[in-house]
């Protein structure tokens, strides 16, 4: 979401600014009662927000293989990890609430189209092999960003994280396994794996977001330590905890430039395409339309029965109230 | 205890009959699990896409126990996932109202009710049952299904007694599911010869718990208990609607696709 420069951050009290960067710079923690710039409340906003919703649109691309999930025992843990995704939505709704947008409001703003996720859930999956990529690479990714997360300054959003991060690990893990038995499986089974991670790979690293220099919320962020790390320093420790998993069950990466730099202690990876990733922000990706259209309908479709929820409440609520 | 009427004109000399009554069980639960597993991601509100996630959750991993079982009563090497995906239509053993597709949330919801009502009493008289892997099955199932049904008739009474649109649409679903019901309590000869092997479960005083429930909610909800008519059965013997062998293309394509294959 765009943020227009703020009439109220230029009358924040330089007093109060330098209060609150001192606590700040003191390591501690900033809660939802506190006093805090208004430029600080939107970009937590607003990272907060897109946070919510990539986990809600994320549901989709992965909601998309629980009917056709090859086993039981993968059924269920798609079930239980879509479950989760919905469950992390709803934390991180209610903690972005905290500062003072409901949840109604950030819904709106998702479905109309003005507010933004994470571009990954913008691919389609194809085959069951794109399940393992996406609890690998995708949540791997997560991890990575959230790890850091969990130190940043607003505590509401600081704890989300940990507690997020431990289910996450959890998807990880099991995408990797299925990664790991499609790759040690039959030859279609390979071919497979190896397709998915084809695909999947580039949009991974783009997971976090436009190099340093050219992120403009960057340096803004890192100062009121809502990021610790930038965007290039999590994309290299996602790169070099990634290769040797891949290296580990036999499969490649769609980069001919991936190579171990023996003095960084770096895997060295190539150019990133930051035009595919701005067209897909634009929402020019391969599925930005159908993710928003399902979002809509489901939306639309359930509105009866958020009527219907509500005139019971009321219903039963006068009743008690006549009843007393 | 009233002796089992046999449904169905036709009687054939059932092989295995625990192996027939472990699949009658486990695909309810699978085939109504899957149905409801379709609306991940696509609920009325964030609440109930998880609410429904774990009910399909439930159902999927009861139907996966007890096919389990199945496969192991049936001594032929079939583990829960070959009878998952490698069994064709006229070889699932659900009842048919459970195969219907989703329809809306009302069609969900309704049906949900109507099977939790059923399933909690069919759980509570085999969780005593004395062949005890059936036994341990059914007494954790029923701990779910006791949730479910609590859900599932709040949810009877909020769109009952909720506007007029979610009151026309959850009459709608119980008119159109009626027929349907009577499929749950019919008994035929695997119930007769399982009964000897201690599994005892009494169909006609399930029915009869299960109206008063089904009564009352659908009472409270200010809805309408259809008369009786038509009504639709045959699972039980293979007998089902067009809807699902669709169900079954879609949930077995990966693993028909790749015999052998480990997932």
């Amino acid at each position: 979401m765009e943020q227009k420069p703020s009439k109220a951050a230029a009358t924040d009290d330089p007093a109060l600014v330098a209060a609150f960067e001192a606590r700040i710079a003191a390591g501690e923690s900033i809660e939802p009662k506190d006093w805090m710039p208004d430029r600080y409340r939107r970009q937590l906003t607003r990272m907060m927000s897109q946070h919510a919703h990539s986990e809600i649109v994320g549901m989709l691309p992965e909601g998309n293989w629980i009917t056709r999930a090859p086993s039981l025992r993968r059924k269920m843990c798609l079930i239980a990890k879509v479950q989760d995704e919905a469950g992390h939505g709803l934390y991180i709704y209610c903690g972005t609430e905290t500062l003072g947008t409901d949840r109604q409001t950030l819904v709106e703003q998702l479905l109309d189209g003005t507010a933004k996720y994470s571009s990954i859930f913008n691919y389609p999956t194809l085959t069951w092999a794109d399940i393992g990529c996406i609890g690998w690479l995708v949540d791997g990714a997560a991890i990575v960003n959230q790890t850091v997360l969990a130190k940043a300054s607003y505590g509401p959003y600081a704890r989300a994280m940990i507690r997020i991060c431990k289910e996450e690990n959890f998807h990880k893990r099991q995408g990797y396994e299925i990664v790991a038995t499609l790759a040690t499986g039959t030859p279609a089974q390979k071919a497979m794996v190896q397709d998915a991670l084809n695909r999947w790979w580039w949009p991974s690293l783009m997971m976090f977001g436009p190099s340093d220099k050219d992120s403009p919320n960057s340096a803004e962020l890192l100062k009121w330590r809502v990021k610790r790390k930038t965007n290039d320093e999590l994309r290299q420790r996602f790169v070099n905890l990634t290769v040797p998993q891949a290296q580990a069950v036999g499969l490649t990466f769609p980069d001919p430039d991936l190579k171990y730099d023996e003095a960084s202690e770096d895997w060295k990876f190539g150019a990133i395409d930051w035009d595919e990733f701005f067209e897909v922000i634009k929402g020019n990706g391969p599925c930005n339309q159908d993710r928003i259209a399902a979002r809509r309908k489901a939306h639309d479709e359930g509105q009866w029965v958020r009527e219907a929820s509500a005139a019971y409440a009321e219903k039963n609520a006068a009743r008690s109230t006549e009843a007393a | 205890m009233t002796a089992p009427s046999v449904a169905g004109k036709r009687e054939e000399i059932i092989a295995n009959p625990l192996f027939e009554y472990l699949l009658r069980l486990g695909d309810d639960r699978l085939v109504l699990g899957h149905r409801m597993s379709e609306w991940c991601g696509h609920g009325p509100i964030l609440e109930e896409d998880i609410a429904m996630a774990n009910i399909a959750l439930d159902l999927v991993g009861q139907g996966s126990a007890l096919l389990k079982l199945a496969g192991e009563t049936e001594g032929a090497g079939r583990d829960e996932d070959a009878l998952a995906y490698f069994r064709s239509e006229p070889e699932f053993r659900n009842a048919q109202m459970l195969e219907l597709p989703k329809g809306d949330f009302a069609f969900t919801m309704v049906r949900q009710f109507l099977f939790d009502a059923f399933s909690v009493l069919q759980w509570d008289a085999l969780a005593t049952c004395t062949f005890a892997p059936l036994a341990g099955i059914a007494a954790k199932a029923l701990k779910e299904d006791r949730y479910h049904l609590r859900h599932s008739s709040d949810w009877m009474l909020r769109m009952g007694d909720g506007t007029e649109e979610s009151h026309a649409r959850a009459q709608k679903a119980l008119n159109h599911l009626w027929r349907f019901t009577g499929e749950l309590f019919e008994s035929d000869a695997v119930d007769a010869a399982v009964h000897a092997q201690g599994i005892v479960v009494d169909l006609a005083a399930i029915q009869s718990r299960w109206q008063q429930t089904v009564f009352d909610v659908v009472g409270r909800a200010t809805l309408a208990v259809p008369p009786a008519g038509a009504t639709s059965s045959g699972g039980r013997r293979g007998r089902h609607t067009e809807s699902l062998g669709h169900m079954l293309a879609e949930m077995q394509i990966v693993a028909r696709s790749h015999p052998g294959a480990k997932w």
